[in-house]
């Protein structure tokens, strides 16, 4: 079979395979890693914040709090952008777009190799804004003037920077997703015929090209305001702080659905594989993909309910922003229909799967709570907020991360994960996590602000318990790392298609772990019946 | 940056037996703290409502995924149905969660329009965020002054950690308050919960917001944007009081600030700024003619119109204009 032994040709060896890498499997490798590595720096940062709220007072960050305030900002930025976005986006997007559509690479396969290494040294400078100077105090928002005239020092301007490398990184992959994805399709693999996942990471790549630059534009103004003597947020040169705020939502909104639309991909095929039936209403779930995406941009203001906008721009964003619950209820409702009638194996990714989608709902709701400007009064800025983005992101991303990574790391490694240890780790999360984070929205409500080193001793008690859930998080993340030693140390070897006759997509076809080189030849795909993913002719 | 002579600690000991109510969060409170003003009783009121409706959507989701995990296990049902879609019922779904947005919609924009109208004010009270303090002024009558954090090993009995301000912002009960709000160096929020006001104070900006205490009481509030080292140690005390007793405060905060005008302001802008002999009208109505005042700080709220207006930086910190600009 020649198809057979070109799947190893032109392999680099040693560091030559990983630094020089064009290979859309090994660069999602790399993301993954670096996902990895930063989550755990991550995870190790927010333990520290609980450790610091644990108790009123100050406990050991004793008139250090610009640090907390660095511990803060770094959390927020490492998260969103060296994190989620790795995971989800330069990791099982890199691994499986090319595979679920049939293509043997990504399009752009040097462009790739440039886009994760932007995004490594954007992590450097990263990490050397923190130890420079003071550091970043400002919040992963880096609102100005705090960001300006409030940091003198080149902490500041370090973060900037990180945070240009990964929008120029996140721009490029994005860039290579779209060409990938409306070019390389296999014969008969038409639009509406995509799998979710793969639309999501269209539609996700659409968001970043449209956001990032707004992002970009706005950190560059930053940068001549703080070293060239520009006034564009500096109201006594005529600019305004508020603009950039503007500016900064514009592209923050849309990237909190950036986050989560891989999410959501990954959610719809983990469900239909372990219900062993095809995703309820593909059309009207890509449908509501397409709504979500488009409304994005539509609601930013949201974030800034309390800056002094007129009653109408509050009316108005308040009105969208409730809007985006029909779509997101849509693909709750048509996850629950998938299961509904299915063949249920409660195997460990439908359990990180399961958790997503009622995590993500309770965070949905309290989101509709937040979207009614007149409410802003009393949870703007308060741990209300931090409960609702934890409780999309920190449950809904991460479940949806972790839900990806049981369902592939077969096909990625060849060797199976441990599943009772697979269990474990999704219980411990899912108390851990809860307790972390629901009784932060009794903290907000009864007023707690956000970003706060030390609070009120009324609040002692749910943060008593919420640091008490961190305590079970951390023993989570130790049993994922056993999980992945088990998963690297395993002599079995796992099939094709572990699943059975759920997995219908085409990642299920060639051998695990996935050859180097796969889809040199075209697979066949008829025009009809439909694919196996599809339940009918769509 | 003390208020001149303590006076504030004195007038919590004179005021004290008004007090029959208590802004503040309780231990293990888990709701919204109760409303004090007509703006927040709406709140409150809405977000009970909303509070419900979301309770429904959770259970509602939870419930049906319990059930599908019981009823459609593998064990309890081998073989998986085949259909997947449902038009009717996808239109339920898409069209009952629009009914339920409007019903939600509806009182919202309410919410939102009642907020926004600011009844004819008794009262204006001018806030500015520092770093990190707070400045208040009450221009028509002619008070201003700084409060600062009281730290922990200054607290008198009953005062909360975190919470307590050398100096309260005094207001009568059920006077309509128009708050003015804006910053000198980078953002702040102005947060007082049980009294629904949460604004934030925008460099450049002149922000607005209003309040009516219904009840006597002390209303503690928080600076809610961060706003760099010491944005915990913002905290904010509302004091309401009866007319009466507010009227005592006004005399007594103005005797104090009378002997020393240098109430410990910074100067907002140089005096020089200002150009008496093109503009008459502020040589006369402000008496700070050269030659017969040495300049310095401007009374602060002694009722005349200063342009610029504080809320500019001095020109001496003025950046360099672009091109254009």
């Amino acid at each position: 079979m020649s198809a057979h032994a070109a799947e190893q040709d032109h392999r680099p060896a040693g560091w030559r395979r990983w630094l020089l890498s064009t290979n859309h499997k090994d660069i999602g490798t790399l993301y993954l890693v670096l996902s990895v590595t930063a989550g755990v720096v991550g995870a190790a940062i927010s333990f520290l914040i609980r450790a610091e709220l644990q108790q009123p007072g100050m406990q050991f960050l004793e008139n250090q709090e610009q640090f907390y305030n660095v511990l803060v900002t770094a959390h927020g930025v490492i998260m969103v952008f060296f994190v989620v976005m790795p995971a989800l986006i330069g990791g099982f997007g890199n691994w499986f777009v090319p595979l679920m559509i049939g293509a043997p690479d990504m399009a752009f396969p040097r462009l790739n190799n440039i886009s994760f290494w932007l995004l490594a040294a954007a992590l450097v400078l990263l990490v050397a804004s923190a130890n420079i100077d003071q550091g970043p105090g400002t919040g992963w928002t880096v609102y100005p003037p705090l960001s300006t005239s409030g940091h003198p020092g080149a902490g500041v301007d370090f973060a900037i920077l990180a945070l240009h490398l990964a929008g120029a990184s996140s721009v490029l992959g994005a860039i290579n997703f779209i060409t990938t994805i409306l070019n390389m399709r296999a014969p008969n693999l038409t639009m509406m015929r995509l799998p979710l996942f793969v639309w999501s990471m269209l539609l996700t790549s659409l968001l970043l090209v449209l956001a990032i630059p707004i992002l970009a534009g706005a950190l560059t103004m930053l940068l001549t305001d703080r070293n060239f003597g520009t006034t564009f947020f500096n109201p006594a040169g005529g600019g305004d702080p508020v603009f950039y705020q503007h500016l900064f939502w514009f592209f923050g909104h849309p990237e909190v659905y950036i986050m989560i639309l891989p999410a959501f991909g990954i959610v719809s095929h983990v469900v239909a594989t372990f219900s062993r039936k095809p995703i309820f209403g593909h059309k009207g779930m890509i449908y509501a993909m397409m709504a979500i995406a488009v409304i994005g941009f539509m609601v930013w203001a949201h974030h800034m309910f309390t800056v002094g906008m007129n009653v109408t721009g509050r009316v108005y964003f308040t009105a969208a922003t409730l809007v985006i619950a029909v779509p997101t209820g849509v693909k709750i409702f048509s996850w629950i229909a998938t299961l509904w009638g299915g063949s249920i194996q409660l195997r460990v990714p439908l359990l990180w799967a399961l958790g997503f989608i009622f995590l993500f709902t309770v965070g949905g709701v309290t989101g509709v709570v937040l979207a009614n400007g007149g409410l802003s009064v009393a949870l703007h800025d308060s741990y209300y907020v931090v409960a609702h983005f934890h409780y999309v992101l920190s449950l809904g991303a991460v479940f949806a991360m972790f839900a990806g990574f049981y369902y592939w790391i077969g096909k990625m490694t060849g060797r199976p994960y441990p599943e009772g240890l697979g269990r474990l780790h999704f219980w411990l999360t899912f108390i851990g996590v809860n307790l972390t984070f629901f009784p932060m929205h009794f903290m907000g409500l009864a007023g707690m602000q956000r970003r706060v080193p030390d609070y009120p001793d009324a609040f002692a008690g749910w943060n008593q318990v919420a640091s008490t859930g961190a305590w079970i998080s951390v023993a989570s993340v130790l049993v994922f790392l056993v999980v992945l030693w088990r998963i690297f140390s395993a002599r079995e070897r796992v099939a094709a298609n572990p699943w059975g006759e759920g997995a219908t997509t085409l990642e299920w076809t060639v051998p695990s772990p996935a050859p180097f080189h796969t889809f040199t030849h075209q697979p066949v795909i008829e025009a009809s019946p439909a694919p196996h993913w599809l339940n009918d002719g769509a | 940056m003390r208020i001149v002579g303590g006076g504030g600690g004195i007038l919590l000991g004179v005021l004290a037996p008004g007090v029959v109510w208590a802004g503040q969060p309780l231990p293990w409170q888990i709701g919204l703290q109760p409303a004090a003003s007509p703006v927040m009783e709406d709140v409150v009121a809405l977000h009970g409502y909303v509070l419900i409706v979301i309770i429904g959507v959770a259970c509602l989701v939870m419930g049906l995924l319990g059930f599908v995990i019981w009823r459609f296990n593998a064990r309890r049902n081998p073989t998986p149905a085949t259909w997947c879609h449902h038009t009717l019922l996808e239109i339920v779904w898409t069209v009952v969660p629009v009914l339920i947005l409007t019903a939600i919609a509806v009182p919202s924009f309410r919410l939102l329009y009642r907020q926004d109208h600011i009844p004819p004010a008794d009262l204006t009270l001018k806030v500015e965020g520092h770093q990190w303090y707070w400045s208040y002024a009450y221009p028509d009558l002619g008070i201003s002054f700084d409060a600062n954090m009281v730290e922990t090993d200054q607290l008198q009995a009953g005062e909360p950690r975190l919470l307590t301000a050398d100096a309260p912002v005094v207001v009568p009960v059920g006077q309509v308050v128009r708050v003015q709000l804006t910053a000198d160096d980078v953002l702040h929020s102005w947060a007082v919960p049980a009294l629904g006001v949460r604004t934030d104070t925008v460099p450049g900006r002149l922000n607005e917001s209003w309040f009516q205490v219904k009840e006597p009481g002390l209303y503690y509030g928080f600076c809610a944007e961060l706003c760099g080292v010491r944005h915990a140690y913002m905290p904010i005390v509302v004091r309401a009081v009866p007319e009466e007793a507010f009227k005592a405060w006004v005399q007594e905060r103005k005797v104090a600030q009378n002997p020393s005008p240098q109430h410990g302001n910074p100067p907002l802008f140089e005096i020089s700024a200002l150009d008496p002999e093109s503009d008459p009208s502020l040589m006369e109505d402000c008496h700070r003619v050269k030659g017969e005042k040495p300049f310095g700080p401007p009374e602060a709220n002694d009722g005349c119109v200063y342009f610029p207006p504080p809320y500019v930086l001095p020109p001496a910190e003025a950046p360099r204009m672009m091109p254009g600009g």
